[in-house]
């Protein structure tokens, strides 16, 4: 085992996966100085400007580039330096990679990964904060992963970079220099299967991305009242791994799902229904989800904390859900 | 039309203009089975015809290779035809049968036949210029000798992806010639009346694009213009634009009946129609009158049995909604 950044996990899971395959390549703006967050330090040394491309700013190209060099025997990955950017290029993502395989009847694949960082971090404010996943998990054709520790930001790219479908990677900011273990050789996360980060018997928590940490603070806490959450990131948005979910709902009986984006249609909804109309029966709580209101991101802290899911506001939630007659 | 004496050169390759020609009929034939077809509801989609362009597509394609590349819009079928698509899997993909060159999935607007370097027609207007400038950087990468052909239309060089495709091109000095297809409309609006400065041409050469442009209804002028811009994408000399100067015969789709454009100009278009204008020129270097009306004869009668077998082929089996979507996660969560 060997200690490094969720950030060094990523550009080692780049570095290893272009040393395997000469097709992999990656372009955006400002990769040859490392990227925005220095995810691509030295990589254009190792590789070169051709497989390290710097690009114009031209959103719309980056991402439509990547999807006819995919069509073209190449592995593209696909830098969009905040996820709010890419929104620049939503067609060529959805209507373009995400559907011509199927539209053009299965002549092609498109195997790209487009990385696009997400989350909260440090007064970014409203449009350098966004989580907005749920957006892509409604889009047929995409794979919608997000990492939360080192250990899975090395797999999970590697299965990201090795997928014939689109994956849209997202990494959270505020996780970049978070450390853990990576195991030594090499360590592959398949793509749609949750990670259980800490059993428990009373309730089950079921996040992603950032909120695991907050889930896992939470669980700390709730386990000192004697509460036991069993806390699962699920790792892979889309396709999300229903069994491990459901296995737990059914032990625990509760469920509350913990996501950083706006609660308003977020993807804890799709979990939240999914888990209601499957184990009605079998659950003691209603289901509970913790996002953020559905308020624009602001910069001063005090206004920025209102959007953001503290360990306190997950603590109470699962209170109330283990406790629901004390607490009304 | 004024004679050439050009024409008359020994050189003027006969057999060449006359597969062009021959061609060109092709593309009107399966758009005039297509209207037809529409009529009768076997084609269930919309359609775009290039009813009037063909020697657009007859010229550029007639200069490429079958392994080079090519993207094409929701006006594609000519492009697509004179890539060397099969005409008869078009119309079953038309008509949404079985063997359609997408299987029935995607219809006119998304045509596609990779095994001809055809990737794709789009039904997002200039959404095909970033994917062609993609490819052509992915044939750079390696070192490859095919280029790569974007045809658009003259609507989308008012769309960002026009100007960032082609900045990507020049920067890159990618192996990729853009075709501007003027037909004058965006849609059912006069493209000059929503267009700033001199247009195409002229923000192309901004970017610094050698850029020419030349009779879109002419197609010797076609296959001529487009053999020095080829060669020239081909020897590696980065990125060329040709603006075709043409006219769009029908509405924008059609059932358009296109009441927003004086019925004088209309006739005036007709009376510059690419395929007599290549008779013409045929004529004028020596082939005879019976040889132009069988080959006009040969491509409509290929053409009626192609869409007479068409609609007697069968529809896809409904499972199909349900392959090729993507391989992790299963698309039937949620079938009914």
């Amino acid at each position: 085992m060997t200690n490094s950044t969720y950030l060094e996990a990523g550009r080692r899971a780049v570095i290893e996966e272009m040393e395997r395959d000469p097709s992999v390549w990656a372009l955006g703006e400002d990769l040859g100085r490392g990227g925005v967050f220095g995810q691509y330090k030295g990589l254009q040394d190792m590789f070169g400007a051709g497989r390290i491309a710097d690009t114009p700013i031209s959103e719309a190209c980056i991402m439509g580039a990547a999807v006819g060099a995919a069509m073209t025997g190449t592995r593209p990955i696909v830098e969009m330096r905040f996820s709010d950017f890419a929104l620049c290029a939503i067609d060529e993502l959805v209507n373009q990679a995400a559907k011509a395989r199927f539209m053009f009847g299965g002549q092609m694949r498109v195997p790209l990964v487009v990385r696009e960082p997400v989350g909260m971090w440090r007064s970014s404010a409203a449009q350098h904060s966004q989580s907005l996943e749920s957006w892509y998990t409604h889009i047929p054709g995409l794979v919608v992963v997000a990492p939360a520790t080192p250990a899975d930001n090395l797999g999970l790219l590697k299965s990201a970079i090795r997928c014939d479908d689109p994956v849209v990677y997202m990494e959270h900011k505020n996780l970049w220099a978070l450390e853990g273990e990576l195991p030594e050789g090499e360590h592959i996360v398949p793509l749609g299967k949750a990670d259980i980060a800490r059993e428990g018997r009373d309730a089950t928590l079921v996040t992603w991305s950032g909120m695991r940490q907050g889930c896992l603070k939470a669980a700390e806490t709730l386990s000192a009242e004697g509460i036991e959450a069993e806390v699962i990131d699920l790792r892979t948005l889309w396709p999300w791994d229903r069994d491990t979910v459901m296995a737990s709902v059914e032990k625990t009986g509760r469920l509350v799902v913990v996501h950083e984006a706006v609660a308003v249609s977020g993807f804890g909804a799709e979990i939240a229904a999914s888990v209601a109309e499957a184990l009605h029966f079998r659950l003691k709580a209603p289901v509970a989800r913790l996002g953020a209101p559905r308020i624009p991101i602001a910069y001063a802290p005090t206004m920025e904390d209102e959007a953001r899911v503290s360990p306190q506001r997950i603590v109470a939630a699962v209170r109330k859900t283990v406790q629901p007659a004390e607490v009304s | 039309m004024k004679e050439d004496p050009g024409l008359r050169r020994d050189n003027f390759d006969r057999e060449r203009f006359l597969e062009r020609l021959a061609l060109m009929h092709r593309i009107r034939a399966f758009e005039e089975e297509a209207i037809a077809g529409q009529k009768e509801g076997l084609v269930l989609g919309a359609i775009h015809p290039s009813i009037g362009q063909e020697a657009v597509a007859a010229g550029v394609c007639g200069n490429l290779e079958t392994a080079d590349l090519m993207l094409s819009t929701h006006r594609g079928h000519g492009h697509t035809l004179a890539k060397g698509a099969d005409a008869l899997a078009m119309m079953r993909e038309l008509f949404g049968r079985e063997g359609g060159t997408c299987g029935g999935k995607g219809g006119s607007m998304h045509i596609a036949d990779f095994g001809v370097g055809m990737l794709g027609a789009n039904g997002v207007v200039g959404a095909n210029i970033p994917i062609a400038t993609g490819a052509a950087h992915a044939l750079k990468l390696q070192g490859s000798r095919q280029i790569v052909t974007c045809i658009f239309g003259d609507g989308a060089v008012n769309r960002g992806p026009f100007m960032e495709g082609l900045n990507w091109a020049r920067v890159f000095d990618l192996p990729v010639l853009f075709v501007c297809e003027d037909n004058n409309f965006s849609a059912t609006t006069r493209t000059r009346d929503m267009t700033g400065g001199a247009g195409a041409g002229a923000r192309a050469e901004s970017l610094g694009i050698d850029t020419a442009e030349v009779d879109g209804n002419d197609l010797i002028a076609v296959d001529a213009a487009a053999r020095v811009a080829i060669e020239a994408v081909r020897a590696g000399q980065g990125p060329r634009f040709l603006t075709c100067h043409t006219y769009r015969m029908t509405g924008h789709t059609s059932v358009d009946p296109a009441a927003y454009r004086p019925a004088q100009e209309v006739e005036e278009w007709r009376g510059n129609d690419p395929i007599a204008r290549l008779e013409v020129a045929l004529r004028m270097a020596g082939i005879e009158e019976a040889q132009l009306t069988d080959l006009h004869r040969t491509e409509a009668a290929a053409m009626a049995d192609i869409a007479r077998t068409a609609r007697e082929t069968d529809w896809p089996e409904a499972v199909g909604a349900f392959t090729d979507v993507q391989d992790v996660g299963d698309p039937r969560e949620r079938a009914y």
